[in-house]
C-alpha cells in the first residue's frame, strides 16, 4: 500500500452525527462517531435499512445531520452545500447525465470551475485511459453497457481531484463477474490515487475483500469498526458474527478460566470471561473439527450434505442445537459424528440484553393499556400495599393515587414473546428485519411501526419481511413503578 | 434543504386561484338573482329550478348523456378488441393499428369532425337524423383513448398467463373471456370512463354531424352564448356549478382512494431507502 | 390451429372501423381539396388559399395568437409543474388532480364562466380581441401544459441533481445544465398539444367575442356555405401542419394526457 509509509492524519471525522426524519420520528443514523485517515479505504457494511447510505449522503451534503458535526481537515462542513465540499459521488445507478456526451459528462465538474478549454480536454483523456475507455469522449450514455457506465461514473467523480471519493454501492447493479473484475480495479485504483474512499455495500465479501477498515452498521448504529481480519475473527456481538461470514451462533455460560459450556459440552477457549457470565459463543463453520463419536467434546447426528465447490456444508444435530460444519471430508446422512473445537476457534462475546422495555398507560379505572390494547395486570400488585376501593386506589397510607400520576415500566424477555400472523392480534405488530440462528432457536428483530426494535426468541422460522403480532402474556411481563 | 419554500406553495396557490376563479365565481352567482356577475344580489334558487324544470334544458342534458354513454360503450367494444387484437398481431400489423389510432389522437377535432361529415353525408349521404354519423364520429375521437388505455395492460400482463388458461383445458376464446379481459379490466374501465369525458366534452364533431334538432351541453351552450335568453344562460351557471360539484365528489373519492395506496408505498419505500 | 380462433383475430372490428371511419375521411378531404366545385381536379383550392390575402392573413394570425398562447402557457405551466414535481409535499396528487380537474367540466361551461369574469373586469371584450383570445385559451389549454411537464420533471432522476451538485454546480447551473434539458421532452409535448389546438379551436374566441380569424373558423365558415372543397382545403394544410409538427416533435404523453392521466 502507497500510503502505508505516511503518518496517519485525520481527514474527515464524523463526530455523533444524528440523522432523524422530520415526517416519521426514524432515526436512520444514531451518534455516529468516526475518525477517517487520509489515504483509507473504509467501507461502511450493512443490511439495507442500517443508515449507510444516510451517512455517505451527509458526508456528500445531500443531507444534513440533525445533530453533531462533520469534519474535513479540521473544518466543520455540516452546512455546506454539497458544490463547496471537495469531496465526489459515485452513485447507485451512476446518475449520467443522458443528454450529454461521454464528454460532455466528465467534464462537467471541470467546466463549472471554469477550466481552461485545452486542460480540460487532456484530463478528460487522461482520466478515461485510467478506466480504460479511451476513445469514448462522443459516445452517447445510452449505447455503454452497465460495466462502462459505472467507470465512466468513476471517471467523473476522479477528475475534479476529490479529498475522498464516495461510493454508494456502485457495483450493486453488475453481474457478478463483472462486480469481482471491478472490486480488484477499484482497489487498484485506490491504492495507485492514494485518495481516500469510503465505499458502501451490504455484500460483506466485497467490504473485506477491499477495505482498509469496515464500519458495520446496524439499526443507524455502528456495530463494530475494525480490520477486515478483526471483524471476521472477532466480532463484538450476534450481528456482526452473523452478518459477516457464515457462523454458529450459542447461547452459553462461562464455566471456568477460559472454559465456557454451549451446545451441550464444555470447552476450552481464549477469551477471559468471568465464571458465570451469560455469553454468546460464535463458531465459524470452518474451525469445527469432525473426530469419531467417543473423541468428540459433543456428538451429533448427519442431518444433510451439500457439496459446495471447495468443500462440503454439513448439518449435524446434537441434541436440541443444530451445528453446520464446513469440511473437505463427507460423512454420510444418518452417521454419528463427534465434533471438537480449538480454543481459537471460539470466539465469546458477552450476551447483550434483548429485554423489551415500554411504559404502559394507565386508564381512568386503573387498567393498563398499551397501543390502545389492555393489558391484563392487577395495578394493586404493582403498586405495592395499595388497595382499589370504589374506583379510587389507595397506597398503604391512606393517600389517593390519581392514574395520571402513575407510570408503570413494564419488561418482557425475548422468549416469552409470541409471534402470529394476526398482525392484529398481541399488543403491537411489526415486521421481521433481521433473524439470526442461535442453535437451537431463532432470534428475530422486528421493527414496529413507529420505528422500534424489538428482539424476539422464537424456535420456530419465519421469512425476513414478515408481518408479524407480537403476544406478550401478561403473566410473564414484570412491571415496576417509576419513581 | 429547499429555500424556496415559499415560492413553491405560492406559485402553485396563484394558478389554482387561476384556474378556479371564474368557475366558482360562477357557482357563488348561480345560487342569485343576477343576470350578470359582479351586480348587486338576492339569494335565489331560481336558477336551479329554471335548469331542472325547462324541458329543453332537461332534455339536452338526458341527450349529452345518454349519447356519451352510448359512444362510449361502442367506444370501449371497439378500443378494447382492437387492443387485444393488435397486441397478439406481427410487428408489422401493430405499427398499421397504431399509427392509425393516432390520427383522431393529434388530429384538431375540427379536422375530424369536418372529414367524418363529409365523408358520411356529403359522400355517402346518411341523413344526420339518423344519428349515425354523429355517434360514428364521437366514437371516432373517443375509441383511439380506450385503446390507449387498454394496451399498455396487456403489456403489463404475464403472458403465460394466457398459456397456463390454455395448458388447462380453456379454448383460447374462453381464456380471453375468463383470462385476459379481467387482467386488463382497469384499463377497459378507464378507457370507458375516458371515452365519457371526451364525448361530453365534445363540440366539434357533434356540431358537424349532429341532427338539427339535437343538442349537446356543447352545441346548446355556444348557441346560447349567441343568443340573448338571460333566463337560460343564468341556468346555464347552475349546471356549470353542479357538474363541477359532481366532478369533485368524484375527485375527491379518487384521491381518497389513491393517497390509501400511496401512502402505504411511501412507508414501505421510505424503510427500504434509508 | 389454422382456421381457429386467433387471438389477433380480435381486432378485425376495430380495424375496418379505423379504416372506414379514420383512413377513408382522409381520403375523401385529400380528394375534395384537390378538385374544384365541378370536380375537376386542380391545385387551384390552394392558390386560392394562397394568394387571398383575407385567408392568408388568417393563417398568419392563428400563428400568431397560437404561438403566444404558447409562451403563455408555457411561462405559467413550467413553474407551476417544476415547484409541484420538485417540492417535499405529500399531497402533490390532490394538487396535480386540482389542476386537471376542471378538464372534466364541459370546456364550453368553463369558457362561459370565464366570458362572464372578463365581462365584468373589460366590459366589451371585443375590444381587446388577440387579447381575450390568448387569455381564453391559456384559461383552456394551461392543464395540457402543465401535465406532460409535471409527469417529465416527475421521471427525472433526482441523483441527477444532486451528482451536478456534487460536481460543484450550484443550484442555478443544476437548474440550468442538468434539469432544464432533461425535461425538455415534456416541454414539448405540451407546447404539441397546446398549439395545435390554439390555432383550430376557434369556440373559445366565438364565445368570448362572436367573431374569429383562426385557421379552424374558417372550416366552420366553409362548412356553413356548404363549401366542401374550400374546407378540405383547410382541412389538408392544418393536417400537414399538424403532421410536421409532430414527427418534429413526438409526442407520446398526448393520449394519456389529453384523455386524463390521473384515471
Amino acid at each position: 500500500m502507497s500510503n502505508s509509509t505516511t503518518a496517519p492524519e485525520p481527514i474527515i471525522e464524523l463526530r455523533n452525527v444524528t440523522r432523524r426524519f422530520d415526517d416519521n420520528g426514524f432515526i436512520a443514523v444514531n451518534d455516529f462517531n468516526l475518525t477517517v485517515e487520509r489515504g483509507e479505504f473504509v467501507t461502511f457494511l450493512g443490511p439495507s435499512g442500517c443508515g449507510k447510505t444516510t451517512t455517505l449522503r451527509m458526508i456528500a451534503g445531500f443531507d444534513r445531520p440533525t445533530s453533531g458535526q462533520i469534519l474535513l481537515g479540521g473544518k466543520d462542513i455540516s452546512k455546506l452545500p454539497p458544490n463547496k465540499r471537495p469531496v465526489n459521488t459515485v452513485f447507485q445507478r451512476y446518475a449520467l447525465f443522458t443528454h450529454m456526451n461521454i464528454y460532455d459528462n466528465i467534464a462537467f465538474g471541470l467546466k463549472l470551475k471554469k477550466m481552461d478549454r485545452k486542460e480540460i480536454d487532456k484530463k478528460v483523456k487522461h482520466v478515461l485511459e485510467m478506466v480504460d475507455l479511451e476513445g469514448f469522449e462522443e459516445r452517447s450514455v445510452a449505447t455503454l453497457s452497465g460495466g462502462q457506465q459505472q467507470r465512466i461514473a468513476i471517471a467523473r467523480a476522479l477528475v475534479n481531484e476529490p479529498e475522498i471519493l464516495l461510493l454508494d454501492e456502485p457495483l450493486g447493479a453488475l453481474d457478478l463477474k463483472m462486480r469481482k473484475e471491478m472490486q480488484i480495479e477499484l482497489k487498484a485504483m485506490h491504492d495507485r490515487l492514494g485518495i481516500t474512499f469510503i465505499y458502501v455495500t451490504h455484500d460483506q465479501e466485497e467490504a473485506l475483500t477491499m477495505s482498509d477498515k469496515i464500519v458495520v452498521m446496524n439499526g443507524g448504529q455502528i456495530q463494530q469498526i475494525g480490520k477486515p481480519e478483526d471483524i471476521y475473527n472477532e466480532p463484538t456481538n450476534a450481528f456482526v458474527a452473523d452478518f459477516i461470514g457464515e457462523s454458529n451462533i450459542f447461547k452459553g455460560i462461562m464455566t471456568g478460566v477460559r472454559k465456557v459450556r454451549f451446545c451441550g459440552g464444555e470447552f476450552e477457549c481464549m477469551d477471559d470471561v468471568p465464571e458465570g457470565t451469560q455469553i454468546d459463543a460464535v463458531v465459524r463453520p470452518e474451525d469445527v473439527i469432525i473426530t469419531e463419536p467417543s473423541k468428540g467434546t459433543v456428538k451429533g447426528v448427519v442431518t444433510g450434505v451439500v457439496f459446495k465447490g471447495i468443500h462440503y456444508e454439513i448439518t449435524v444435530e446434537s441434541g436440541k442445537y443444530e451445528m453446520v460444519i464446513q469440511s473437505t471430508k463427507a460423512p454420510g446422512v444418518g452417521e454419528e459424528i463427534g465434533m471438537c473445537l480449538e480454543p481459537d476457534g471460539i470466539h465469546i462475546m458477552i450476551a447483550e440484553d434483548h429485554t423489551t422495555r415500554f411504559d404502559a398507560d394507565v386508564n381512568e379505572d386503573y387498567s393498563l393499556e398499551y397501543n390502545g390494547k389492555p393489558i391484563d395486570a392487577d395495578i394493586t400488585k404493582i403498586v405495592k400495599g395499595s388497595a382499589l376501593k370504589e374506583g379510587v386506589l389507595r397506597d398503604s397510607s391512606g393517600e389517593t393515587i390519581r392514574p395520571d400520576n402513575l407510570k408503570i415500566h413494564v419488561s418482557i424477555e425475548p422468549t416469552d414473546i409470541e409471534m402470529t400472523d394476526d398482525t392484529e392480534k398481541g399488543l403491537t405488530s411489526g415486521e421481521i428485519i433481521n433473524l439470526i440462528y442461535k442453535g437451537d432457536h431463532y432470534s428475530y428483530v422486528v421493527r414496529t411501526a413507529n420505528g422500534h426494535d424489538l428482539i424476539v426468541d422464537d424456535e420456530y422460522l419465519w421469512n425476513l419481511g414478515d408481518m408479524v403480532g407480537l403476544i406478550m402474556p401478561s403473566d410473564k411481563m414484570n412491571f415496576t413503578l417509576a419513581k | 434543504m429547499r429555500k424556496n419554500s415559499i415560492a413553491a406553495p405560492l406559485v402553485i396557490l396563484i394558478v389554482l386561484l387561476l384556474i378556479y376563479a371564474p368557475i366558482l365565481i360562477l357557482a357563488f352567482y348561480s345560487f342569485t338573482d343576477a343576470s350578470s356577475i359582479g351586480e348587486s344580489v338576492h339569494f335565489s334558487f331560481a336558477n336551479y329550478v329554471t335548469l331542472f324544470t325547462t324541458p329543453e334544458l332537461a332534455e339536452m342534458i338526458r341527450g349529452t348523456l345518454f349519447l356519451a354513454l352510448g359512444v362510449a360503450v361502442i367506444s370501449t367494444i371497439l378500443g378494447t378488441l382492437g387492443a387485444m387484437g393488435s397486441f397478439y398481431s406481427k410487428p408489422g400489423t401493430l405499427a398499421a393499428y397504431r399509427i392509425t389510432n393516432q390520427i383522431p389522437v393529434i388530429n384538431a377535432d375540427v379536422v375530424t369532425g369536418f372529414s367524418i361529415c363529409i365523408l358520411l353525408v356529403v359522400v355517402f349521404g346518411i341523413n344526420k337524423d339518423t344519428f349515425f354519423p354523429l355517434v360514428a364520429g364521437q366514437t371516432v375521437i373517443c375509441a383511439p383513448f380506450v385503446y390507449l388505455s387498454v394496451y399498455p395492460k396487456l403489456g403489463q400482463m404475464d403472458p403465460a398467463i394466457y398459456e397456463a388458461a390454455l395448458d388447462l383445458g380453456a379454448s383460447p376464446a374462453v381464456a380471453v373471456r375468463k383470462v385476459v379481459i379481467p387482467q386488463i379490466m382497469p384499463g377497459i374501465i378507464s378507457g370507458f370512463v375516458m371515452a365519457v369525458t371526451l364525448s361530453l366534452d365534445d363540440y366539434f364533431v357533434a356540431t358537424y354531424t349532429k341532427p338539427a334538432a339535437f343538442d349537446t351541453i356543447s352545441t346548446y351552450v355556444v348557441n346560447a352564448t349567441r343568443g340573448s335568453q338571460t333566463q337560460i344562460k343564468t341556468a346555464l351557471w347552475a349546471l356549470s356549478t353542479v357538474i363541477f360539484l359532481i366532478v369533485l365528489v368524484i375527485c375527491i373519492c379518487m384521491n381518497r382512494n389513491n393517497s390509501a395506496k400511496e401512502n402505504r408505498k411511501v412507508r414501505k419505500m421510505r424503510r427500504i431507502d434509508t | 390451429m389454422k382456421g381457429m380462433f386467433q387471438r389477433k383475430y380480435l381486432g378485425i372490428p376495430y380495424a375496418l372501423y379505423l379504416l372506414v371511419f379514420v383512413v377513408l375521411p382522409l381520403v375523401v378531404i385529400v380528394t375534395y381539396a384537390f378538385t374544384d366545385s365541378d370536380g375537376k381536379p386542380g391545385i387551384g383550392n390552394f392558390l386560392n388559399f394562397f394568394t387571398d390575402p383575407n385567408t392568408l392573413g388568417t393563417l398568419v394570425y392563428s400563428l400568431v395568437i397560437a404561438s403566444v398562447t404558447t409562451m403563455v402557457c408555457l411561462a405559467i405551466a413550467y413553474p407551476t409543474a417544476y415547484f409541484l414535481a420538485m417540492s417535499s409535499i405529500r399531497s402533490k396528487g390532490a394538487i396535480i388532480m386540482l389542476m386537471i380537474m376542471p378538464m372534466w367540466i364541459n370546456f364550453t361551461l368553463r369558457i362561459t364562466a370565464l366570458k362572464e369574469l372578463l365581462t365584468m373586469i373589460e366590459g366589451n371584450l371585443a375590444r381587446y380581441p388577440f387579447m381575450n383570445s390568448v387569455i381564453g385559451m391559456t384559461y383552456d389549454f394551461l392543464p395540457f401544459m402543465i401535465l406532460p411537464i409535471y409527469n417529465q420533471i416527475s421521471r427525472i432522476d433526482k441523483s441527477l441533481i444532486e451528482a451536478a451538485s456534487d460536481l460543484g454546480a450550484d443550484r442555478a447551473q443544476a437548474f440550468l445544465r442538468v434539469l432544464l434539458p432533461l425535461s425538455m421532452p415534456g416541454v414539448i409535448s405540451g407546447i404539441s398539444m397546446v398549439f395545435l389546438p390554439a390555432m383550430t379551436n376557434y369556440v373559445v374566441l366565438d364565445m368570448l367575442y362572436n367573431s374569429t380569424y383562426i385557421m379552424g373558423s374558417l372550416i366552420g365558415s366553409y362548412f356553413s356555405a356548404y363549401d366542401w372543397h374550400g374546407g378540405s382545403t383547410i382541412s389538408l394544410i392544418l393536417l400537414i401542419m399538424i403532421c410536421l409538427f409532430t414527427l418534429f416533435a413526438g409526442n407520446d404523453d398526448e393520449g394519456t394526457v389529453r384523455g386524463g392521466s390521473i384515471l
